[in-house]
């Protein structure tokens, strides 16, 4: 039986060194192609009329000026009149000309006229004694709950305690599996019973049934620290620096070509198949390089059956349209946002024993995403419950870690506040409450010290608000998350050969995360050659499939595939080189681009001669994840992080610097340290970003985003980001438990430690990011209020 | 400013409400390519490119190139869909994120926030430019070896901004570094990688 197992530290020419990104040159030369760099001859370009109007019903279109322009080659109606609309910016007509400004020209001769209809854009604190909602699991609310990761179990159980008010076809749930659903769902939405959804469902609140865990209320009356806030994070929008979108190229009727910026090469086909007709298998979809995805790019969107309804109407000519900026802010997704009014307590020993909090956010019109609270510490006495807001804007998608970057806001927070009223050392108090902390307690153990000596935490920490004379007061807060991050079902082949060349085909992609690295250093290390030997070919659907990327699940997906294929590969290798050897095939190794015989090193072939054994026909295997009958498992779920941000703020502007973050992580084998502390380093500074200077703000009188432009919709630049230091978890403990995917954890705890160090400089919570000079200099002056 | 003809600005301010119509009547009866025309305008001779397409001769890594464009075609665009430089990249499409960076008579511009037209008679150079045939420049190997990059889809942008302001500051200080990188954005978090380059160039590092 072959040896699948990650080999031991000691036999690792490749894995967990560091090692520069293969993708590099091409990137930074600019040579690297991405979906909107698509530019064939005859291209045509696509653009999208949108309803101005956050709420409204259309009553006509025409399209007869636009449709006789010279230049315009097709006109698609995407929504008829008598559609209603839930948000501004939606789609109503796509255009396709010889270039942009044509059509724009033709969008602005087309005649859409509206009945305006009153829209809700607000996520202010919901009014009180709202009915809890019992009712069905609607269409919109199983996507919401999906695209929001609420975990499988969780949505297993609503759909069979309050059943379903939609009839999911066979088509669907071929969709759904495209997407992502876990098979457990889908079973549980065939056993679902039908509900007919309530007729006097109008208000945009739905609140959930009040959970309750122990005795909270005893354990709030005995407890020796109570204390009470609140605290939020508003919606935020992922910014792809490459908009959304997809050009499309029929060749006859029933063969489609698609180039797409996505996160789910494998997909996407399965979802464009049905709206546009065609088979599935007649469709390619190709990508080379995506310009940014972080949980908004799974689908084939409406623009983009747009796009290739287009091109059916333009005879099969390629069109292409990638999303201006204000669609990408209106349309493409957005971060859920989450509040909450907490109440949380301690025994005299800083124990926790007591939760209660009262939450609610908006993902648009599907409501919201319910954070996971408290977050990490399985408080003994727990009530809480959420409202979902339904607000007139396009919906919630994914971002990074969905609903942990909230939870850890809300829960961090009140936490810190606790451990504040109590005159102790959050660390210390942390650390008290590990117990607690689910199955990663350890390693949150092992991180807080490493972190606390990189940060000199215990050092420099002091009691609540800094009592130096003058503007600036300085702070440290910390925080901690856990994700699962188990790697994807992946199938690869990797064929070796006669000339010695290796190749890889596997229907995956890279975001910048370094996927094509270190499946490049996989296959390198397992067969003892340089990477260069390596080709590794992806962004194509016809090449075995691979899971989308999201949820990091893909460095576990993608290196277990193509670990086994590797290790099959090699010793089909060694079966054939092994007479020339005079050896066993057992007895082999491939090392420095040789095949030998272990401990003899004499009796040995390079690796060119090696794969001339292997006869005319290459040798191709298919290697696949996760797979039962070559064990062991060679990914794992589950790990920790441990954050402190130490940070200055001038009490007279209200303005905040992050003088210093220092991140811990777990991810378990480390593949490429280098690429993957780039994730992290990249976390901290998307983490700034959102608690600093991030806010998607909707006017509530024309229901419009006020700032879909990256003028007005803040992102952190190179000046914004202070010293960042990271660390890897790595060696004992961690290695063994195999490749674990790390694009989520370490997003979640920037905004609650950067939220905390502010605290701990001020002497008050800012109980909203991002955290504004507007909002410190308020939470400052209503402190001063309450004690003047 | 340099001594050309084409890129003198137009005394456009004078042109009236009544002037405008007259030359809006003018063009739309003309040919779809056509030169800039001279009209009376508030009683001066004003020119007047466009609605329509016009002749635009650009200077671009060496090279002449020229295409019918229309006047209100940006640099950026005629670059990435006229002549296949699809390096520089439109992210904002107004001047705040810097991904579509090019250098004007050696300065870095924004190309989305600059005519083609008005780019005729400088010398432009794009991403494609910087490498050296098929070998990285060493701000490229940089970027490369301190991991500048994730995505990828800035790091044209941030090359382009680099290699300038590396050019003017050799030895950069960390105020400088701050300062003089700010213009261009990045969503996946690749400042530290940046700031890295610049610090060993300052060190004296190659990379």
């Amino acid at each position: 039986m072959s040896q699948y197992s990650w080999p031991d530290p000691a036999t690792r020419p490749l894995l967990g060194k560091s090692i520069s990104r293969v993708d590099g040159p091409s990137k930074s030369s600019g040579r690297a192609k991405y979906t909107y760099d698509y530019n064939p001859q005859g291209l045509l370009a696509g653009k999208i009329l949108r309803c101005p109007y956050a709420h409204a019903r259309i009553t006509s279109i025409d399209t007869g000026a636009a449709e006789k322009m010279p230049g315009v080659k097709a006109v698609v109606i995407i929504q008829k009149p008598g559609t209603e609309i839930f948000w501004a910016g939606d789609e109503i007509v796509g255009v396709a000309a010889v270039d942009e400004g044509t059509a724009e020209d033709a969008l602005r001769a087309i005649k859409v006229e509206y009945e305006v209809l009153p829209h809700f854009v607000s996520d202010a604190e919901p009014p009180k004694n709202i009915a809890a909602d019992t009712g069905p699991v609607s269409s919109e609310g199983f996507q919401d709950m999906e695209e929001n990761q609420v975990p499988d179990e969780e949505v297993i159980a609503r759909i069979e305690k309050t059943g379903i008010s939609f009839k999911p076809e066979e088509k669907d749930y071929e969709s759904m599996k495209g997407m992502g659903v876990d098979p457990s769902v889908i079973a549980a939405l065939r056993k679902a019973k039908f509900v007919p959804a309530p007729a006097t469902e109008k208000s945009p609140y739905k609140k959930t049934g009040l959970q309750t865990t122990g005795t909270p209320d005893k354990a709030f009356s005995s407890a020796a620290a109570v204390v009470e806030g609140v605290y939020g994070v508003p919606c935020i929008v992922h910014c792809c620096l490459e908009s959304h979108g997809s050009a499309s190229e029929w060749n006859g009727d029933k063969e489609l070509v698609v180039h797409i910026s996505t996160q789910n090469v494998s997909g996407i086909a399965a979802q464009m198949a049905e709206p546009l007709n065609v088979p599935a298998g007649n469709i390619n979809v190709l990508q080379q390089n995506v310009g940014g995805g972080f949980g908004s790019k799974f689908s084939a969107d409406r623009w983009d059956i747009n796009t290739a309804n287009l091109s059916k109407a333009a005879g099969g000519k390629p069109v292409k349209n990638l999303l201006d900026r204000r669609a990408e802010f209106e349309v493409a997704g957005m971060r859920p946002s989450a509040y909450a009014r907490v109440k949380i307590a301690a025994d005299k020993d800083g124990k926790l024993v007591a939760w209660d909090s009262r939450s609610w956010g908006t993902g648009g019109v599907g409501g919201g995403g319910t954070p996971p609270l408290p977050y990490i510490f399985e408080v003994p006495n727990q009530r809480k419950q959420n409202t979902a807001i339904s607000t007139n804007q396009g919906s919630a998608r994914a971002w990074r870690a969905p609903n942990h970057p909230q939870a850890a806001v809300i829960t961090m927070g009140a936490i810190e506040d606790l451990a504040a009223k109590m005159n102790m050392d959050p660390l210390e108090f942390i650390s008290r409450n590990l117990d607690i902390a689910g199955p990663r307690a350890q390693t949150y153990r092992e991180e807080l010290a490493i972190a606390d000596e990189m940060m000199g935490w215990k050092k420099n920490w002091h009691q609540r608000g800094d009592k130096t004379p003058g503007n600036i007061k300085r702070g440290l807060g910390l925080s901690m998350h856990a994700w699962g991050g188990r790697g994807h079902n992946s199938d690869c082949d990797l064929t070796i050969h006669p000339d010695g060349s290796v190749e890889i085909k596997m229907g995956t992609q890279d975001l910048g995360t370094g996927a094509r690295t270190i499946i490049t250093i996989v296959a390198a290390d397992t067969l003892g050659i340089p990477m260069s030997n390596v080709t590794l070919l992806y962004g194509n659907n016809r090449y075995p499939q691979s899971g989308g990327s999201g949820g990091s699940t893909t460095s576990g997906g993608v290196t277990s595939s193509t670990r086994r294929a590797a290790v099959d590969a090699r010793d089909q290798l060694f079966a054939k080189v092994a007479p020339a050897l005079k050896a066993k095939p057992e007895e082999l190794e491939a090392v420095d681009a040789t095949v030998r015989v272990k401990g003899d090193p004499n009796r040995s072939l390079a690796w060119k001669e090696a794969c001339a054994k292997i006869g005319a026909m290459p040798l191709t295997v298919r290697g696949k994840n996760p797979d039962k009958e070559k064990p062991p498992d060679l990914t794992n779920s589950g790990v920790g992080g441990v954050q402190m941000a130490d940070v200055s703020v001038d009490i007279e502007t209200g303005i905040v610097r992050v003088n210093k973050m220092v991140a811990v992580q777990d991810c378990g084998l480390v593949v490429d340290v280098k690429t993957a502390s780039s994730q992290v380093y990249g976390a901290l500074i998307m983490g700034i970003s959102y608690a600093l200077y991030e806010e998607k703000i909707l006017d509530p009188v024309s229901g419009r985003v006020l700032n879909p432009n990256l003028e007005f919709y803040r992102l952190a630049g190179l000046s914004d980001i202070g010293e960042l230091q990271v660390h890897m978890m790595t060696g004992k403990g961690y290695d063994e438990r195999g490749v674990i995917g790390l694009a989520e954890p370490p997003v979640v705890s920037p905004g609650a430690s950067i939220s905390n160090a502010v605290a701990n400089a001020i002497g008050v919570r800012v109980p909203f990011l991002p955290l504004t000079p507007d909002r410190v200099l308020m939470a400052l002056e209503d402190a001063d209020g309450a004690h003047g | 400013m340099k001594d050309d003809d084409a890129r003198k600005p137009e005394a456009a301010s004078g042109v009236s409400r009544r002037d405008f119509m007259k030359i809006s009547a003018v063009t739309a009866a003309v040919p779809l390519v056509l030169g800039s025309k001279v009209v009376e305008a508030a009683g001066e001779d004003v020119t007047v490119h466009g609605p329509g397409k016009v002749p635009v001769a650009l200077n671009v890594n060496g090279k002449k190139l020229s295409a019918d464009l229309e006047p209100r075609v940006t640099l950026l665009d005629a670059l990435r869909e006229q002549f296949d430089l699809t390096g520089a990249k439109r992210v904002c499409d107004r001047g705040a994120c810097g991904a579509c960076t090019v250098l004007l008579d050696g300065k870095p511009v924004y190309a989305c926030s600059v005519l083609a037209i008005d780019a005729q008679g400088a010398k432009i150079t794009t991403i494609e430019a910087l490498a050296e045939g098929d070998a990285l420049s060493p701000v490229m190997q940089a970027f490369v070896a301190h991991d500048a990059q994730q995505c990828g889809f800035c790091t044209p942008g941030f090359v382009v901004a680099a290699t300038h302001f590396l050019q003017q500051h050799p030895k950069p200080s960390a105020e400088e570094i701050r300062h003089g990188l700010s213009g261009n954005y990045c969503r996946c978090g690749t400042y530290d990688g940046i700031r890295a380059v610049a610090m060993a160039h300052a060190g004296g590092k190659q990379p």
